[in-house]
């Protein structure tokens, strides 16, 4: 068992001790378990997936962010995190939609129109839409 | 002496004076708890952060290298001003101000600009001599994230770009409910957190770093100039609120006692109203008995 917390500048999301971990890190994903050696890495849009005190396993949708471990401690800083059951998959289509009719017509326009910035919110969108559709298996 | 329908018009427009600027104190101090919540949920995340950038730093070998920890030969200094957009706050915008003239002078002998949050800053440094670089305002009094970065984001190009080489901040920290700070911080270049530092969570780790420090400098960066941002402007709305609803009191409360004084001059001018009608009555009567 070991602690972890999930914190987004709105508030603590999440804070309680667990059994292990699974986050999107920059390589791909990666698991952590107590006794984990000190680490920090940076993560990418993605899922969340931890068991907790009671075997159940969680399943959160994360826009990208860090995670840092040091003795038996967890920290998830993450702009914005959602658990796979309270994901509105509505908006998540429309903005799916949108971000990807911007990138068609940005394309098309050839204005300056910030691309990467359109990829990460498509990249967004479409982890939240694969986490809904994990979560309602 | 001013005769009984000018005092009662008097009063009655105190009164409206008093109704507006109770409900104004009231409306302040549901914005300020708001405010209050926000600043207190955001401080654990601006905390962690500033802990995981002191372990990185810790754990990481060889110098840290990134554009925004780089210190350059002075040349043009920036300020950032977070002012108010509304007024009826006290003293809150002069305070603030006064401190950016007040650095404005201290640093005469270089190149300086401004970078201006809210209305009333603005107005009072439009009308004069000074070089505004950007001007963000309407803000409504609370928090707009994509706003902040916007921000964010013209301060780091611009000194990534080398258009300035510092940048300060000038805000009003909320210490508590009472109390409101105008602080001054430098923002850009960032101070690299202390090497040696024996960060509180785990003593001097032997971090691993996935992929390489660099990589998570990289990522984490603008997040944290984000969240300093963030922090300074949660702060600054907050204080903003407080000090409206500190000047709306005291203003209500004067209302207050200006309407007793003028209640108890309207008694007068009407007591001595009624003894004259009633001395002219008894002498007229005294008269006509001869």
């Amino acid at each position: 068992m070991f602690l972890l917390s999930i914190v987004t500048p709105e508030k603590i999301f999440f804070e309680a001790e667990i059994k292990s971990l699974v986050v999107p890190g920059t390589e791909g994903y990666l698991g952590v378990l107590s006794n984990h050696a000190p680490l920090i890495t940076a993560l990418i849009p993605g899922r969340i997936e931890f068991r907790d005190a009671d075997n159940t396993i969680n399943l959160m949708a994360v826009s990208g962010g860090f995670l840092e471990v040091s003795n038996n401690k967890a920290s998830i800083l993450a702009e914005a995190v959602e658990r796979a059951d309270e994901i509105d998959i509505e908006r998540a289509q429309v903005a799916y939609e949108r971000e990807k009719n911007r990138l068609v017509s940005a394309g098309k326009a050839e204005t300056d129109i910030d691309l990467p910035s359109i990829r990460e919110a498509i990249e967004r969108a479409r982890n939240r839409i694969r986490v809904y559709k994990e979560g309602h298996k | 002496m001013p005769t009984l329908r000018d005092v009662q018009n008097r009063i009655k427009s105190v009164k409206s004076t008093r109704r507006i600027t109770s409900a104004m104190e009231m409306v302040a101090a549901a914005k300020l708890r708001r405010a209050q919540q926000s600043v207190e949920q955001a401080r654990p995340y601006a905390i962690k952060m500033e802990e995981m950038l002191s372990n990185l730093a810790a754990g990481s070998t060889g110098e840290i290298i990134h554009p925004y920890f780089e210190e350059r030969e002075i040349k043009k200094k920036t300020l950032v001003m977070v002012s108010s957009d509304r007024g009826f706050c006290g003293g809150f915008n002069s305070n603030i101000i006064r401190q950016a003239i007040h650095w404005l002078s201290e640093n005469k002998d270089i190149e300086t600009e401004l970078v201006i949050v809210g209305k009333k800053g603005n107005g009072f440094f439009k009308r004069r001599q000074f070089s505004i670089a950007e001007y963000y305002g309407d803000w409504g009094g609370s928090l707009d994230y994509d706003k902040a970065k916007t921000l964010v984001n013209f301060l780091t190009t611009r000194f990534v770009l080398g258009k300035t080489d510092e940048i300060s901040l000038l805000y009003t920290r909320f210490v508590s409910m009472a109390k409101f700070q105008p602080t001054l911080e430098k923002y850009l270049p960032i101070v690299p957190p202390e090497k040696n530092d024996e960060s509180k969570s785990g003593g001097t780790a032997d971090y691993i770093f996935e992929p390489n420090a660099e990589r998570i400098y990289e990522a984490l960066m603008p997040g944290y100039a984000t969240t300093k941002m963030v922090t300074a402007l949660t702060d600054s709305f907050a204080s903003e609120h407080g000090s409206r609803m500190i000047a709306m009191n005291a203003a209500t409360k004067n209302a207050g006692e200006m309407i007793d004084g003028l209640t108890l001059d309207y008694n007068k001018a009407r007591q001595a109203q009624i003894t004259k009608e009633l001395l002219e009555v008894v002498s007229g009567a005294e008269a006509l008995k001869g």
